[in-house]
């Protein structure tokens, strides 16, 4: 077969490579289409009798998701929140903007930044896990166990993950707001000699409740895509091993990129509510 | 035909592949009910690839596959899942969720698909264990279980609903040849007491001999069946020399 290839010229083996392209391209979405159908059958199934959600599961995973990423979580969003308050803080200060460094801050951490922080550490940190877990289970015949014990595997290995991460996302992203805030008041307080009062009531004055909602909202929303990634990747895994390292690689880049994508539309439909 | 006298599995001219491969090439038989048929063949050729066909993992090219009497290839969803809960799995591995205790991973068919309260699954649960020898390891957990206990365990799994047909993937290999033959015993032991079907894929020639009723075996070359028949008679009269060779450890 290798020998065979070797020998294609320049055209055939240039428009091969990009039907195989579009083929795969086909074959992926169609896989993507089918999993999204199985696992809303799994979760309508799950709302419909709530007694069969396994509990243990689920405060596994919400642990996992939530408790366990709240340090870092709060490091890197007051990190942000202090280098977008450091770079502003030193333009702003040549034009006597000094006063709006806390709206500023505010309304970027807790609209945008946050949620994008909290979803890039989900991504790293649980969309993964959840593609090497479901991965390694498939490797292992255990995905095949449930289904030949007349189980859908979804309901066991997706369902818990994505109410956890639905539930969780949000408060994380909460605890990232209120860290971003803090790390711009620091910038506020040691560059720009406010009183904490007046950064605080600058702060209150622009960031409006609304504006929680929506990292709410948004986080939920990445929460899940960044699941259902990682998921759906898990379970397009290969039978060796080294497919479930490729197929973590995977979940991270395309949930990036998925979340990069909604969040542009959610930006956009967002703006259209508040202003 | 109803339920009670038709064959435990029919197959009919099933064709499976991989890709472009094939693997089975129009592949027919018929397995009655209580019979252990011992699936045998050199690696390779596509033991574990029946086997999952005929559990509806796979989906065949064409052919047909009825277990007791209802096709599992044109199955519905809901109806194959029904069906598949019919029957009990070993694997090759074990396939233990590796979450879950030992004890878990054996109510977890109880706790699906009875109505058992918590004190009976937990009683029904120790019988099973006992039966593969593993009373008394509820609570550990699959990873700190050596690769016998796991078979056994997976044993424990597949039975615990009490099947009327069982599938397993090598369940001796890698044992020590004292649990082996205990193995052995064991299956017997639930053919007799359940009067179950049991398919076994095996490569341990001892086990062949005192266990099946009958053996199939694959051949990679052909991808067909080259040998169907009782081991004893196989061994002896089997018109084909690889057979003859496989069943008498290489020798002629
Ligand atoms: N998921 C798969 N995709 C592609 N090819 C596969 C897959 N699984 C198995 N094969 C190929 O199919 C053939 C039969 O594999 P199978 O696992 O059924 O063999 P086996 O008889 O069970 O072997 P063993 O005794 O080693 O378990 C092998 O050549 C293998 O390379
Ligand atoms: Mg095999």
């Amino acid at each position: 077969m290798a020998g065979e290839d070797q020998k294609k010229s320049f055209p055939e083996d240039f428009f091969i490579s990009v039907g195989g392209m579009f083929y795969t391209l086909k074959e992926e979405i169609f896989s993507c289409i089918v999993f999204a159908g199985r696992v809303s059958s799994a979760v309508l199934d799950a709302f419909r009798h709530p007694g069969k959600i396994r509990k243990r599961e689920l405060l596994y995973f919400m642990n996992l998701c939530g408790a366990d990423g709240v340090p870092i979580t709060f490091l890197i969003c007051f990190l942000t929140g202090f280098i977008l308050g450091y770079q502003c803080a030193v333009q702003m200060q040549k034009y006597g903007a000094d006063a709006f460094l806390a709206g500023l801050v505010g309304c970027a951490m807790v609209r945008e930044l946050s949620p994008l922080m909290v979803s890039i550490i989900a991504t790293g940190r649980t969309g993964s896990a959840f593609a090497a877990e479901i991965g390694s289970m498939k490797v292992s015949e255990e995905v095949d166990a449930l289904r030949t014990m007349g189980f859908m595997p979804e309901r066991f290995l997706v369902v818990p993950k994505l109410f956890a991460m639905a539930l969780m996302m949000p408060l994380l992203a909460i605890i990232g707001d209120i860290a971003g805030i803090l790390g711009g008041a620091v910038i506020g307080i040691t560059v720009l000699h406010q009183p904490l009062s007046a950064y605080y009531s600058q702060t209150v004055s622009w960031v409006r409740p609304g504006y929680f909602l929506e990292s709410i909202i948004k986080t939920a929303v990445f929460g899940i895509i960044i699941c259902f990634i990682g998921c759906w990747r898990g379970f397009r895994t290969g039978s060796d091993a080294l497919a479930v390292g490729r197929s973590t690689t995977s979940s991270v880049v395309l949930s990036i990129l998925f979340v990069i994508i909604a969040d542009t539309i959610l930006a956009h439909f967002f703006n259209n509510i508040f202003f | 035909m109803s339920e009670k006298n038709c064959p435990a599995i029919e197959v009919k001219d099933l064709v499976a592949k991989y890709g472009e491969r094939i693997i089975l090439n129009h592949i027919s038989f018929t397995v009655p009910q209580g019979e252990i048929l011992t699936i045998l063949g050199s690696s390779g050729c596509g033991k574990s690839t029946l086997l999952k066909h005929l559990t509806g993992l796979y989906t065949p090219l064409s052919g047909e596959i009825l277990l007791h009497g209802k096709s599992i290839v044109h199955a519905a969803e809901e109806e194959k899942r029904l069906l598949m809960s019919s029957f009990g799995v070993a694997y090759q591995g074990g396939a233990l969720f590796r979450s879950f205790t030992v004890e878990e991973n054996v109510a977890l068919p109880l706790e699906e698909y009875t109505l058992l309260s918590r004190e009976e699954i937990r009683k029904k649960v120790k019988e099973k264990l006992k039966m593969v020898n593993l009373d008394g390891f509820q609570h550990l957990m699959p990873a700190d279980l050596s690769g016998g206990m796991l078979k056994r365990c997976a044993f424990a799994r597949a039975m615990a609903l009490d099947p009327k047909l069982l599938f397993f993937d090598e369940p001796s290999a890698g044992l020590d040849p004292v649990s082996s033959a205990s193995l052995d015993e064991l299956i017997l032991q639930i053919r007799e007491k359940t009067g179950a079907t049991i398919v076994i894929v095996t490569h341990e020639l001892d086990s062949i001999f005192r266990i099946s009723d009958r053996s199939i075996m694959l051949d990679a070359g052909t991808k067909k069946i080259i040998a169907d028949g009782k081991p004893e008679d196989l061994r002896k009269n089997c018109a084909n020399e690889e057979v003859r060779r496989f069943l008498n450890r290489g020798k002629l």
